[in-house]
């Protein structure tokens, strides 16, 4: 009973108008769940309502029939009892005729019509009735949009739910419809009723039905909508798209063959305006209509159509060919909608009936053609309509040779055969026959028109080559005479597209250009019936690959060749040519893999790489067999530089490093074996070092070193562990039979490093920059022999300046012992042992006064390498090296999340104070190496430590550190003493900042910014600064625009402007100034009150900076000085 | 009082293709110094250009009242000339575009620059009367103390973001 009560008092909530539509949509919601968990049957529901659906006030009655409709719209799913749908359906009908509550009565229509496969279905009588008393009754055009639209749907529900029903009403329908739609403007509305034309049309499909009877009129209801034009295009955003509704229009129009005496003729009509959308939709429409009418009812407008398409081809086609690389796989001219529409109609138009061919074949511009390709011979000559005549005939006719087999044959059989004799391929002799022109001079007859004609006819045929060949239903290609045809002049033609790429000079591209793609058409086709024999396919590749390697500079010739080349391997490997893979392999890739091989070659060395590592990676194949190429040729050349001191090929050798890094390691994921190919060249690296004993000339420079170190690194960073495991082993071979070993027993006193004055020899330098980057490379997983005297020799040589060395320490420290879960059997020493070894052991053997320490396991200032790195012993250099080395290390505890980079951010810091804890002047140098080390410990590095190279990274880890570091560095920076050492503080801080997540800074603003903006002026002081300058200014335009820092950016407003006005004029750095001048600007956002006093400074640093050197920064000072005059010359703040 | 429009039918141009200058300016030369040339003086106008035809909504540079061209620039003499265009002898707007332009220019260029702004010769029926009244300070002052036409200028100039 409580279900009852609650429900009258819904039911008056819901008639009740003048409550909120909330409210409503709340006491729906109450009923239709009462109704749908059974507590309330429909029938109840009508006993009920009974007095709300029955009542003369016809307010409450209409509200009470759509809230009856609404129910059953809830209900779609629900099984009801026939009898009830009976009635129901029976009383909507009836009330559809009482315009006051037609809306119920729609919606409860169609919630009925629309019950589909559940118990309780609107019989066909009933939607009849329905449809008649809808037909009868309902006035559509003097409703609302939204029952305007309930009305489409309906219609559209009807003819979809009931057609046997629907055709028995026949012409009714028809009349409805037509009465319907007649005048509707609405675009949601007109996408139902197109919809609705359509399922009539298909509903009466009989030439002595209502549809055909009715035609014209339907038609011209339909058709005054085309084209379709917005008037209205903004503030509509739950409109249809004029795409869609235009597709909507097309569908109707085309929907019945009845249409066509009147469509096509309007159509024709609409694509002779200018206007292009009415191009655009009368192509779109008449292709439909094509597909749909039928070839018998569209012949008698091929004439008509086949001049429209011409027109709208000559109209849309610029005369601009392109010569440029770009266009080697495209049409090589712009191509609008209208043209791309009407291409598609065209060969709509072919495919279904070839005899349109016909028209096409027969026309008088055409068929002229061959006059305006034979009057010039070089594109460039031609007038505009010449051009125009070339570029549209050959779209045309390649355009119609695409659309099918016969098609194309008939194009073939027509024009090829003329073609080859304008060109001068053939000759015809008195008697009419066509002979074959073996020794003709082509070379004199290159028409460049002709040429391209050629090369489209001869792309489009070969897409029409089946894809699967043992496609056995179609007979195979060689059969079809355009096969044959191509066949007969397949030679000739490729002599001809040859002697027109040699011809070529550097002036004219056009020639190589026709020359080029033409061979690549030859060399398209597919399979193994292709009208290319295997001789002639390798004659195409010869030709190219002669090109690659006779060029000595980058023409674009060349890398017309190389494209072309490129695309061929790609389309082998695409479609598994295996007969044309082996070609290619033999003619293409073993050549140009020669050419890197050989030293002598006329080609400088990177072009050589580029094209070989281009054509090489069409596939995995070739790939394996550039690897090998490439390291041979590393090999021979790194000999020849050890042996005769041959520069050019160490060079050489760079430039091969370089390329591998650069071309092959990106896509090792992609290409299968290319890895272990890779691992095998790291190896015959080594093999190489290993085996040159002697280096007999040094390095001039470090390029190859450091292309060596970066391949290394990287080919160790893509291997898989095991690979890493036999590069690590092969690496610690070659360094255990060096001189290297002996610096291992250094031992790590203060008076042995001091000694170490004489370097490293080149060869060793080599050795171990490599074995570092190997180190640095490597996977926790990976096992590296005898770690404890390699950290040794590791921290020799850092501390002799080898910076890979102490960043292989560094990554070391990172992985230690992280490898396989934690039980890690493969190395030999612990991470404790590690961070004894590089900060106790050396006090062991080292200055006796301070051996007490020894027992403690921090690695405090109070170590020896702490005590190197503060100045107690030695010379700078070596504190300086110290402090790098210790950065490093450092970074790779950092990030690991290890306690101990506490203690080394507490020895950097000491490092940065003026006076060190026993009362001695730091150094400057010392200072800044020391404050550059806080940039080595935040920052990304790409040279080590990072995911690529598998580093351990902990989540958060420079958060941790910004929030050790910060507290410390503060007070600091107050209790300073002198200028010198403030600055660096700073410096040190700006590092810190500027490289954590901008959240972070976000989140303690208020703590920060009063340090940001003394760091700012501090900075920018001395120009040396003006890049961490720049990342601070950076970290502050971050917090200017974030919500989250705008209470304590305002609080600070005055500061800010001030800094801000400074560096607006800050001479050393462009970007900084343009970056403070658009912080200006977005200050503006600030409460008035708080900027509105500045106005004076900041105009006049603005106006200052108007007549800046620099354009960027003058034309943010524009929109600055815009901005802020706005404000001050309104006469109101807001 | 006049029935129907100034100019029934305007001529509309294309609008060229602007080349940009950004692309090859963003040099690394922190000494380098660009001068101030008729191509960012023509850019510092892109506002001006949105001013729409009264009757007709087409923009300044479609009707070609302002191109590139008719920008001349001596960074080294610090002295800017526009000479605009009127699309007809009697146009009434020919004042309130010199206007827009001369508030603009002076407002985005350094203070030490003399501008000059002229109607084409020829082209305006008080060529003479329009150019005076442009150049003279004290006039140009004066029209900007009326509050009716400062608010018309800075509406013509503020940036539309359609």
């Amino acid at each position: 009973m409580a279900a009852l009560n609650n429900l009258t008092e819904h039911l008056e909530a819901f008639v009740d108008v003048t409550r909120s539509p909330t409210h409503h949509a709340e006491s729906l919601k109450a009923i239709a769940t009462s109704l749908e968990k059974s507590v309330l049957s429909i029938n109840q529901l009508v006993v009920e309502m009974d007095m709300y659906l029955t009542t003369t006030d016809d307010v409450v009655r209409a509200r009470g029939i759509l809230l009856l409709a609404e129910m059953l719209d809830y209900l779609k799913s629900k099984p009801l009892d026939n009898a009830v749908v009976n009635s129901l359906v029976g009383f909507f009908t009836a009330k559809l005729a009482e315009w006051r509550s037609v809306r119920g009565a729609l919606s409860g229509c169609l919630a009925l019509i629309k019950r589909k496969g559940v118990a309780g279905l609107v019989t066909a009588t009933d939607a009849e009735a329905v449809a008649k008393s809808m037909a009868q009754s309902v006035q559509v055009q003097s409703l609302a949009l939204y029952d305007r639209k309930l009305c489409f749907e309906l219609l559209e529900c009807l003819l979809e739910q009931y057609p046997e029903a629907m055709i028995n009403l026949g012409d009714l329908m028809v009349y409805a419809t037509c009465e319907a739609i007649d005048g509707e403007k609405d675009p949601p509305c007109l996408m139902v009723a197109f919809h609705v034309v359509e399922l009539l049309a298909r509903l009466f499909p009989s030439p002595s039905g209502p549809v055909a009877s009715e035609a014209s009129d339907l038609f011209e209801f339909i058709s005054c909508y085309f084209p379709l034009h917005y008037t209205h295009t903004k503030g509509d955003e739950a409109s249809i798209p004029r795409e869609d509704l235009s597709r909507g229009l097309s569908l109707a129009i085309s929907s019945t063959p009845f249409f066509e005496p009147y469509a096509i003729p309007l159509l024709l009509e609409k694509l002779s305006s200018s206007l292009p959308v009415a191009k655009v939709d009368s192509l779109k429409c008449l292709k439909d209509c094509a597909v749909n009418y039928g070839v018998n009812r569209m012949k008698k407008h091929y004439e008509g159509i086949w001049s429209a398409i011409k027109d709208a081809l000559y109209a849309s086609t610029g005369t601009d060919l392109s010569f440029g690389l770009e266009s080697l796989t495209s049409p090589g001219f712009e191509m609008n909608e209208i043209h791309r529409e009407a291409v598609n109609l065209l060969q709509r138009l072919v495919k279904q009936d070839i005899s349109f061919l016909g028209l096409v074949a027969d026309d008088i511009r055409v068929k002229m053609i061959f006059d305006t390709i034979s009057r010039y011979s070089r594109y460039e000559e031609m007038l505009d309509t010449s051009k125009l005549e070339v570029l549209v005939v050959s779209q045309i006719l390649s355009v119609s040779a695409r659309a099918s087999v016969e098609s194309c044959n008939t194009i073939f059989e027509t024009f090829f055969v003329r073609l080859m004799n304008t060109l001068g391929i053939v000759e015809s002799t008195s008697t009419g026959d066509l002979v074959h022109n073996e020794n003709s001079t082509v070379s004199t007859r290159l028409y460049h028109g002709g040429l391209h004609l050629c090369i489209e006819l001869l792309t489009a045929s070969k897409d029409l080559i089946p894809s699967s060949e043992e496609d056995s239903s179609t007979p195979g290609c060689a059969q079809q005479s355009w096969c044959s045809i191509v066949n007969k002049f397949s030679a000739s033609l490729i002599e001809a597209f040859t002697s027109a790429v040699q011809s070529s000079n550097d002036d004219c591209t056009a020639d190589a250009y026709l020359g080029v793609k033409g061979l690549l058409a030859m060399g398209m086709f597919r399979g193994g019936s292709s009208p290319v024999s295997r001789s002639e396919y390798e004659k195409i590749l010869t030709t190219l690959t002669s090109i690659i390697a006779a060029n000595s500079a980058k023409t674009v010739k060349w890398e017309l060749a190389l494209k072309a080349l490129v695309c061929m391997g790609s389309f082998i490997d695409q479609y598994h040519e295996s007969e044309k893979a082996m070609s290619y392999m033999g003619i293409v890739v073993e050549n140009l893999v020669s050419l890197v091989r050989s030293s002598h070659c006329s080609l400088p060395h990177p072009m050589i790489l580029e094209a070989t590592s281009e054509v090489c990676s069409t596939s995995p194949t070739y790939v394996e067999k550039m690897v090998q190429g490439f390291e041979e040729a590393f090999c021979s050349s790194f000999s020849d530089f050890c042996v005769n001191g041959n520069f050019k090929s160490i060079e050489n050798c760079s430039q091969l490093l370089e390329c591998v890094t650069n071309k092959l390691l990106p896509r090792v994921t992609e290409i299968d074996g290319l890895e272990k190919s890779l691992v095998s060249f790291a190896i015959s690296m080594w093999n190489q070092i290993e085996s040159s004993v002697v280096f007999s000339y040094a390095f001039n420079g470090r390029e190859f070193v450091e292309a060596a170190m970066k391949t290394m690194r990287q080919i160790v960073g893509v291997a898989s562990v095991n690979s890493q495991n036999s590069i690590i082993q092969k690496a610690y071979n070659v360094i255990s039979l060096s001189t290297l070993p002996a610096m291992e027993s250094i031992p790590l006193t203060f008076a042995a490093l001091e000694g170490l004055q004489h370097d490293l020899s080149t060869r060793d330098e080599l050795i171990l920059s490599l074995f570092a980057s190997v180190i640095i490379g490597a996977s926790p997983m990976a096992s590296i022999p005898d770690v404890k005297s390699l950290i040794k020799l590791f921290m020799v040589s850092s501390l002799k300046g080898y910076i890979p060395a102490a960043q292989a320490l560094g990554s070391m420290v990172n992985k230690l012992g992280v490898g396989s879960g934690g039980t890690n059997t493969s190395s030999d020493c612990s991470l404790e042992e590690a961070c004894d070894i590089i900060f106790h052991e050396s006090f062991e053997s080292g200055n006796t006064n301070s051996s007490d320490v020894t027992s403690k396991t921090i690695c405090g200032s109070e170590t020896l390498l702490a005590k190197i790195c503060l100045g107690f012993y030695g010379s700078l250099d070596l504190q300086t090296r110290a402090i790098t080395g210790l950065a490093w290390i450092g970074k790779g505890l950092l990030m690991r999340g290890d306690k101990r980079v506490n203690e080394i951010a507490l020895v950097l810091v000491e490092c940065l104070k003026s006076t060190n804890s026993s009362g001695n002047a730091l150094h400057p140098t010392a200072m800044k190496h020391a404050a550059d080390a806080f940039l080595t410990l935040m920052s990304d590095s790409e040279a080590c430590l990072n995911r690529k190279l598998h580093a351990v990274i902990r989540p958060l880890y420079k958060q941790r550190f910004f929030s050790i570091t910060v507290p410390i560095l503060e007070s600091l920076i107050v209790n300073s003493q002198t200028p010198l050492s403030r600055t660096m503080l700073h410096v040190a801080l700006a590092h810190v900042i500027s490289n954590v997540p901008v959240t972070v800074i976000l989140d303690n603003t208020k703590k920060l910014l009063p340090v940001i903006l003394e760091g700012l002026s501090v900075l920018s002081v001395d120009s040396v600064h003006k890049e961490i300058l720049f990342s601070l200014l950076l970290v502050l335009s971050g917090t200017l625009t974030d919500i989250k820092g705008r209470q304590s950016v305002s609080d600070n407003a005055h500061r800010i402007i001030e800094c801000l006005v400074k560096l607006a004029s800050y001479s050393h750095l462009m970007v900084v100034r343009e970056t403070a001048i658009q912080c200006l600007a977005t200050l503006l956002e600030l409460p008035h009150r708080r900027i509105y006093p500045f106005r004076r400074e900041v105009l006049q640093a603005v106006t200052k900076a108007l007549d800046d050197p620099k354009r960027r920064v003058r034309e943010e000072a524009i929109k600055c000085r815009q901005a802020w005059t706005s404000i001050s010359s309104r006469s109101t703040p807001f | 009082m006049v029935s129907g429009l100034i100019n029934e039918n305007p001529i509309v141009y294309e609008i060229k293709e602007r080349r940009d200058v950004r692309a090859y300016s963003s040099n690394t030369d922190e000494l380098s110094v660009d001068a101030i040339d008729q191509l960012e003086v023509f850019d510092i106008l892109f506002v001006c250009l949105d001013i729409k035809d009264p009757e007709h909504p087409y923009s300044l540079e479609q009707l070609k009242v302002l191109t590139e061209d008719s920008v001349e620039v001596d960074d080294s003499k610090s002295r800017v000339r526009v000479t605009f265009t009127p699309t007809v002898e009697h146009c009434s707007m020919a004042t309130i575009i010199g206007l827009c332009v001369r508030v603009k220019l002076m407002r985005s260029l350094p203070s030490r620059y003399k501008i000059d702004i002229r109607v084409a010769p020829g082209t305006h029926a008080t060529e003479a009367a329009v150019n005076k009244q442009l150049n003279d300070k004290e006039r140009v002052a004066a029209a900007l103390e009326n509050p009716n036409l400062v608010e018309m200028v800075d509406e013509c100039l503020s940036p539309s973001f359609e």
